[in-house]
């Protein structure tokens, strides 16, 4: 294959990984925006999205459509039921102190992962696509599911926008992102949108992992990749901006599928990493200069 | 802190010091082993707690600088074929150097982006340690062998294999730090930090310079946590890249939570305690990270100031 068709299949796969990315990083922006709580658990929530579509799509016979609709519905309403329960036994109590969620956010991250090792077991397993349409194009044959995540991921984030800036709801988040006293002054209830909120969030992660596990399988490790390049593109977006994450998710998925076919992909994430960090030390407000609250 | 007795203190010390030492006469051969390791990761909580509880930096990458001191000390062992005292030295130097550039850099945010920031560096130390390990030997770790691990003093010579010896040179490391920190927190440096905690922007304006004081701070317990790392490879004689994992930065908070952030013998409490929990948990549970989840969550929740936090706050109000 020469180096154009080469350069186009590493493209595509750096927009898939760009569009669940989005996804997750959107969930963990939100909850940061709007709470000003640094979710460390954000990735395993990803994770427990992955296999709850697993256990539910095996748990269903018939066509695989079947499963994989269900799973879409199901796991993330379990994932963000499972996040409300976190954000009221946990998160609550500790008055949503930036440092006291943090080490909690961690303990939950070990809890998440043990039950899922116990339960689940340390198999990588496949979830079946819903559909196995391949596109042909002149060089190769590319996954028409694998195109179908990217628009479903950009229908999801167009609705998120929509929610966030056209509806009621989204101006009652905005207005607790923007001044958690004056709102509850206001009458808001500021707590009932707290949970709502780190929910939501939870169950953006848990949408984005049952849209990639036909592609890359549930393993009770897979949340930890995420959980890093999440912190990385919501840092770069500028926090709890949506357009920066969005732009910022792009960016780095495209240039980790790119770098990552070329080069070792331990040499493209230390460099993304020290990068990353470098940004964060000397721009904090994040590149696309949405200033941080 | 400014306590009336200090005599009482330096007893209570000097007293830690010598159970420890005549523990190692009465201990039972696996609980002598796994108290030379307990007191060798109590430094490594040490120089967190130094960080954490008195200048109240929260960061999540001190693993780099407990593996710094690991491969400084093995990988000059190892590859060099250095002697322990040469090794050792290197290994603290490379966590103080590596502490110094960190610092240099991650002080420069402060709250949530410093954790992310000084996360994202051990993140960064971890991944080199695996691209290279045709040198670091990866994840499968190098062993270091039994006769690189003797000290020649003089006519006689002291085998760090030996379960004696190992003790007593773990003691030797701990009874050294614990006594350098009661030092620096009783002094005046060590009131500068305490004042940060407590209000930065007050203690700038008396004339202190913070940032300088936080640096010295962050140099400090890197050096600690890498003499914790050097000593961990020298004496049990294996350094592997899971020592630099995100696991092993999480370790050292929870211990210090849990024995008492800002006291001097919090640390050796919490390494202890979450030691012996995990030990006897796993006779009937391989659940290890569930523990340790479920005591963060706890102990945030219900007991954040610790065990002897707790019990300075009810009893003993002199406790450094």
């Amino acid at each position: 294959m020469h180096f154009g068709p080469h350069l186009l299949l590493a493209a595509l796969e750096g927009l898939v990984t760009s569009a669940v990315l989005a996804l997750t990083a959107l969930g963990l922006s939100l909850v940061f925006g709007v709470m000003r709580v640094v979710n460390v658990a954000h990735g395993e929530f990803f994770m427990l999205g992955a296999v709850l579509a697993w256990a539910v799509s095996t748990a269903i016979s018939g066509h695989p459509a079947v499963g994989f609709v269900a799973a879409l519905v199901i796991a993330p309403l379990l994932v963000g039921l499972v996040a409300l329960v976190a954000e009221r036994l946990v998160l609550r109590r500790l008055n949503y102190n930036p440092e006291g969620t943090i080490v909690a956010t961690i303990g939950m991250l070990y809890i998440i992962q043990q039950l899922a090792l116990t339960f689940y077991g340390p198999e990588a397993r496949p979830v079946e696509p819903p559909f196995s349409y391949r596109i042909l194009l002149p060089w190769f044959g590319y996954s028409g599911y694998k195109l179908s995540v990217v628009a479903a991921s950009a229908v999801l984030l167009v609705i998120t926008w929509l929610v966030l800036t056209r509806t009621r709801i989204g101006l009652i988040m905005r207005a607790t992102q923007y001044d958690r006293e004056t709102a509850q002054a206001f009458g808001i209830p500021v707590e009932r949108v707290y949970a709502g909120v780190f929910a939501v969030g939870a169950m953006l992660a848990a949408i984005a992992a049952v849209l990639i596990v036909p592609i890359s399988q549930a393993h009770y490790l897979m949340g930890q990749d995420p959980l890093l390049l999440s912190f990385i593109v919501v840092i770069i977006g500028g926090l709890g901006s949506l357009r920066g994450t969005v732009v910022a998710a792009i960016l780095i998925g495209l240039s980790d599928g790119i770098i990552s076919m070329f080069f070792s992909p331990t040499l493209a994430k230390i460099i993304a990493t020290l990068v990353v960090a470098m940004v964060l030390v000397f721009r904090p407000q994040g590149l696309f200069g949405a200033t941080s609250r | 802190m400014r306590d009336a007795s200090p005599a009482k203190t330096y007893a209570l010390h000097i007293g830690v010091i010598a159970l420890l030492f005549a523990l190692n006469l009465v201990l039972p051969d696996y609980h002598q082993s796994l108290f030379a390791r307990i007191m060798a990761l109590a430094v490594f909580a040490m120089g967190y707690n130094l960080l954490f509880g008195y200048v109240g930096l929260l960061s999540l990458g001190h693993a780099m600088f407990f593996s710094a001191g690991l491969y400084g000390a093995g990988l000059t062992v190892y590859h060099l074929g250095w002697g322990v005292p040469e090794a050792f030295v290197a290994g603290v130097a490379c966590g103080a150097l590596l502490a110094l550039v960190i610092g240099l850099l991650a002080l420069r945010t402060s709250g949530v982006a410093f954790m992310i920031v000084t996360m994202m560096f051990a993140q960064v130390f971890y991944l080199l340690i695996l691209y290279f390990a045709a040198w670091t030997g990866g994840d499968q770790g190098l062993v270091i062998q039994q006769a690189s691990r003797v000290i020649a003093i003089g006519g006689a010579s002291f085998d760090l294999t030996d379960p004696t010896v190992r003790y007593m040179s773990a003691l030797a490391l701990f009874s050294i730090i614990l006594l350098v920190t009661l030092a620096v927190v009783r002094s005046r440096f060590g009131r500068v930090l305490v004042a940060i905690r407590e209000n930065e922007e007050r203690t700038k304006m008396l004339g202190y310079n913070t940032v300088a004081n936080k640096l010295a701070a962050v140099v400090a317990a890197g050096a600690i946590c890498a003499a914790s790392g050097a000593a961990y490879a020298l004496l049990f004689g294996y350094v592997g890249s899971g020592f630099a994992s995100v696991q092993y930065s999480i370790l050292p908070l929870l211990w210090v939570l849990l024995g008492g952030a800002a006291t001097t013998l919090g640390p050796l409490i919490g390494t202890l305690f979450m030691y012996y929990v995990t030990d006897i948990t796993s006779g009937f549970t391989s659940a290890y990270l569930l523990i340790v989840g479920v005591a963060l969550i706890l102990l945030v929740l219900f007991f954040p100031k610790g065990i002897l936090g707790s019990i300075r706050e009810r009893w003993l109000r002199w406790l450094p």
